[in-house]
């Protein structure tokens, strides 16, 4: 039969994912719920701890100042991608709009990348807010390795898009903020990314993606004490492959 | 099957568990014309619907939209959809929701046509979260119209809406109609797909009970309706040949009839002061109760 279905020029495909990227993030920019907390709180903890509490101490220890730095960082980037994503996907998922976009003809993944995007939108800003507070905390770091780090820290935001898109698709919308924070604040605790651990307990903190993503930074940054970056950076896509992946399968099959 | 049908169902199966949803279901809907999808609670409208717009995949049989697998999203360009149950973002514009969705459509109509023509230009500025359930539902319109579809899906598109809003969607989808658009329609407002519909489908028990035009429908039900004023009594029009059922009403004396000619005949001889006489055929309401009354 003559369908007379009309084809997508390239050019209104990619628009339709920039237009897609563009209302995600409008979207969450103005919930002050979820914009408030992330976009201030790294800075503003690190500068009440690593300035006001605590700044004469590390000033004269530049690994304390490194890792207090890091730390907040690190806790900005997991932030958007797990909340953004987790409350988000299952909010959606509940109130039919994800229904809605699978019925209409949204491009494949389209609604997948905006988040991601929102989401590194938001660490931008964060690593954006806490380099220009890092002075404060008595670090002086080159321009183009603060770059690097603000890079990593954006990309590093992947694997927690895919650890709050798989609780998304199986939490509710009341009982997403509760499943992850589950997830995020032990993260956050035992990591070591803002409370050192003991050395027999660091095979806990090697189970989270912060530790990983921490060791990374560690490096880019050149701060004393860094190792490879290989291992972790295998680590980090794991987790985002087979979040991914779980996290697809389960909406294909309960929506 | 017909080879120019715009949608179809054929010979599909569907089950949730135990529960059989649609059971050898088959469906068209045709070039232009406005189907209406009628079933009570549980029929199988929903699923039927679902496996039309790809949502969920039937366990036998087959499911095209526009000569595609529903999923195809060359298939989905080609059709608009309205749901009850979708909660857009309440922190998104109604002027950019429909922005939204128009991106997805290789030639949708503009943002500020679609919201003239659905009357809900007064509202480009508000945020979703804060409309009323009726001016929600006016925009859900709005964005099944945006991306000019050749196959309109609405889930109850007037639930909710005051009578002037619906005088709106009424016109509009007239005017598809006229313009050779094809609409399947679910709905419980009766009166609706009497006003609108070129052709029913009743469902029931996830099956296709009967199809074809309103009045075809009504024809299916052969009682007809007659009211007068009259001084005979219920007990004497009971026992006459053809009547079905008699009661007095809040018009006089109310009789349901398969021989009306035959039961008129008899009032005007019996009382020749009898007046305020009234013949009616049955309605979609009563062709839809009947139809349905027999698979409960």
């Amino acid at each position: 039969m003559d369908t007379a279905i009309t084809t997508m020029t390239s050019g209104r495909l990619w628009r339709a994912y920039g237009v897609e990227a563009k209302y995600e993030s409008v979207r969450m920019l103005r919930t002050p719920a979820f914009a408030g907390p992330f976009l201030v709180l790294p800075a503003a903890l690190y500068l009440l701890f690593g300035a006001l509490l605590f700044g004469s101490a590390i000033e004269k220890d530049p690994k304390a100042a490194w890792f207090m730095f890091l730390g907040f960082s690190i806790m900005g980037v997991m932030g958007p991608g797990m909340f953004g994503f987790g409350i988000t996907v299952a909010t959606e998922r509940e109130h039919g709009l994800l229904q809605l976009k699978r019925a209409l003809p949204m491009p494949p993944g389209a609604s997948l990348l905006a988040k991601m995007l929102m989401s590194m939108l938001f660490v931008a800003i964060i690593m954006a807010s806490m380099a220009a507070v890092a002075p404060l905390g008595h670090l002086r770091v080159p321009a183009g390795s603060m770059l690097a780090f603000s890079l990593v820290g954006i990309l590093g935001s992947t694997p927690f898009c895919a650890l709050g898109f798989l609780i998304g698709t199986f939490a509710s919308a009341k009982s997403a903020p509760a499943f992850v924070n589950l997830l995020y604040l032990p993260m956050i605790y035992l990591s070591g990314i803002l409370f050192p651990m003991p050395k027999s307990a660091e095979w806990i903190a090697r189970l989270s993606p912060a530790y990983h993503l921490d060791r990374i930074a560690l490096a880019v940054l050149g701060a004393p004490g860094n190792d490879g970056v290989f291992v972790h950076i295998v680590v980090l896509a794991a987790v985002t492959v087979v979040c991914t992946v779980l996290a697809v399968r389960r909406l294909a099959r309960h929506g | 099957m017909r080879n120019d049908n715009i949608a179809e169902l054929d010979g599909v199966n569907k089950r949730f568990g135990n529960v059989v949803a649609l059971d050898d279901f088959s469906l068209e809907v045709r070039p232009g014309e406005l189907l209406a999808l009628l079933g009570p609670n549980g029929a199988g409208k929903t699923t039927a619907i679902s496996l039309l717009l790809g949502l969920s995949q039937a366990d036998k049989g087959s499911a095209r939209l526009f000569g595609l697998p529903p999923q195809s999203i060359e298939a989905r360009r080609g059709i608009g959809v309205m749901l009850q149950e979708a909660a857009l973002a309440p922190e998104l514009r109604v002027f950019e929701q429909v922005d939204l969705v128009a991106s997805y459509y290789a030639n949708p109509l503009p943002v500020a046509q679609v919201l003239d023509l659905t009357g809900t230009a007064p509202l480009s500025r508000r945020p979703y979260g804060k409309l009323s359930s009726g001016q929600k539902r006016q925009v859900q319109f709005a964005i099944a119209l945006v991306g000019r579809p050749k196959l309109l899906f609405l889930d109850e598109p007037t639930v909710g809406l005051d009578i002037q809003s619906r005088e709106i969607v009424w016109a509009t989808l007239r005017r598809l109609i006229a313009d050779g658009c094809s609409i399947v329609l679910t709905t419980h407002y009766l009166e609706e797909a009497e006003a609108l519909a070129d052709r029913v489908a009743v469902m029931a028990k996830g099956k296709l009970i009967v199809t074809g035009t309103v009045d075809e429908m009504r024809a299916l039900v052969v009682r007809k309706r007659i009211t007068c004023h009259t001084r005979i009594t219920v007990d004497e029009v009971a026992g006459w040949p053809d009547v079905q059922t008699v009661s007095n009403g809040q018009h006089g004396l109310l009789i349901t009839a398969s021989n009306t000619e035959n039961v008129v005949r008899r009032l005007l001889a019996a009382d020749e002061d009898l007046h305020g006489l009234e013949v009616q055929s049955a309605g979609l309401a009563e062709a839809f109760t009947e139809l349905t009354q027999e698979v409960r």
